[in-house]
């Protein structure tokens, strides 16, 4: 007990905890408000919204697998190279020679999962209700989310480099070809010339801007590792955090009707 | 407030006005720069205008013979009795690269299952129109020059063009 309290007297414990033992609601709160990790949250949750059967826990999973996503993905960039004379042969050594011979599994198990409950879970604030007001923002920052998510599948598809994936990001990017004003195919391109040359072209345009080459190529996987590692994750990071601290602000988890 | 002190005023909002105006107009510049940054200059790709050997160099017959050497250079060279015709190796569908087929006779994509003759008509599986055609010509050392950078359409009435054919008779 001494022991305990000559630690919790000490200067570097007070420097980190800025409160008591929370044992009541003052300290509990503080408990909550003064650390980084936590203040996002709110600082009480109503009894339904901790209730399984209200909340399926969906958007609480779906953060577990954006953290699952994100070590298992950190652990696979030791080894994958995104390289086109290695990125195959790398894959298939994070199965053969590499201990946990799964982590690539986990990886891919875990995205597919973290779509399944991001649509469960905007299924479940659709069905309660939630994304009305004050909370309509909140949902826009979702659908964002949502949009994220599945650009994370998209582009983590190419990096394995097989022919599955080079020919379902080439069928997937061709889309690209037909946006308004940005793609070559797209409407109103044809208008953006300077004399007779065409602006937007195959070499140009919004696609070509994506692949980093007219067709899916060494510049594409380059890219899409990129995007896959970096951008997309810091941008739904961020949106995460925007997520969560609307959700206190905009008065915790909906309550039953 | 007297005059030098307004004047001192005017010309501190001036110069913070323009500082403020000359920092956006950088970071604008920046901005663009990061987008241009993305668009690279030289891609390494093949060259879209090559030769691919002397008109002697290919076997016809009366529907055409597909030639497959130069498949990995996304075109397929045709010669029918009456002379040549340059596919892509683009399935019109969605972009995937059909097989020709030999016993079957026909382009086979592998993706959705679009078939073409070897006209590259389509008449089978999920294919909206015909695969396109480049311009092939005769270059000055008599061997045939294909250009990517010309395409022709059946749908469009294109395959009328002179350059997207080139005519040569068959003689053994």
């Amino acid at each position: 007990m001494s022991l305990m309290k000559f630690i919790t007297d000490s200067q570097i414990w007070k420097s980190i905890f800025r409160h008591k033992y929370p044992d009541n609601p003052r300290d509990q709160a503080l408990a909550v408000l003064s650390n980084v990790f936590l203040h996002l949250h709110p600082i009480k949750v109503r009894k339904s919204g901790v209730r399984m059967s209200f909340t399926w826990c969906m958007g609480g999973l779906t953060f577990f697998l954006f953290l699952v996503e994100t070590i298992t993905g950190v652990l696979l960039m030791f080894y994958y190279r995104p390289v086109v004379e290695y990125a195959y042969n790398d894959i298939k050594a994070l199965r053969d020679h590499v201990p946990i011979g799964i982590m690539r599994e986990l990886h891919r198990w875990g995205a597919h999962l973290m779509v399944i409950t991001v649509w469960l879970h905007m299924l479940r604030v659709f069905l309660t209700g939630s994304y009305k007001p004050p909370r309509e923002f909140n949902w826009n920052v979702g659908v964002i989310l949502l949009v994220l998510t599945l650009l994370l599948s998209f582009t983590g598809y190419l990096l394995p480099w097989d022919q599955l994936a080079i020919w379902a990001i080439t069928v997937g990017t061709n889309m690209a070809r037909a946006t308004p004003l940005m793609g070559h195919e797209g409407p109103g391109a044809a208008f953006i010339q300077l004399g007779d040359v065409s602006l937007v072209t195959a070499g140009s345009d919004v696609r070509f801007g994506l692949l980093g080459s007219k067709t899916v190529g060494a510049a594409t996987l380059l890219r899409f590792y990129v995007l896959h590692c970096i951008a997309v994750p810091l941008g739904a990071g961020l949106l995460i955090a925007v997520h969560f601290w609307r959700v206190r602000k905009d008065g915790g988890i909906s309550g039953p009707m | 407030m007297s005059e030098t002190n307004d004047k001192g005023r005017r010309s501190f909002l001036a110069a913070v006005s323009t500082g403020w105006a000359l920092f956006t107009a950088a970071s604008v510049a920046g901005l663009g720069m990061c987008v241009r940054f993305l668009f690279p200059n030289d891609t390494f790709e093949p060259a879209t205008k090559f030769k691919v050997g002397y008109p002697g160099d290919f076997a016809a017959s009366s529907e055409g013979i597909v030639d497959k050497r130069y498949k990995t250079r996304g075109i397929w060279i045709v010669r029918t009795l009456d002379g040549f015709f340059v596919l892509s190796t683009v399935c019109t569908h969605l972009g995937c690269t059909p097989n020709w087929l030999e016993a079957e006779k026909k382009f086979k994509c592998p993706c959705h299952g679009s078939g073409f003759y070897s006209s590259g008509i389509n008449f089978e599986g999920p294919a909206p129109r015909p695969l396109e055609r480049f311009k092939v010509s005769l270059a000055a050392d008599g061997q045939l020059e294909i250009d990517k950078g010309k395409k022709y359409q059946q749908e469009k009435g294109q395959w009328d063009d002179p350059e997207s054919f080139l005519k040569m008779e068959y003689s053994v």
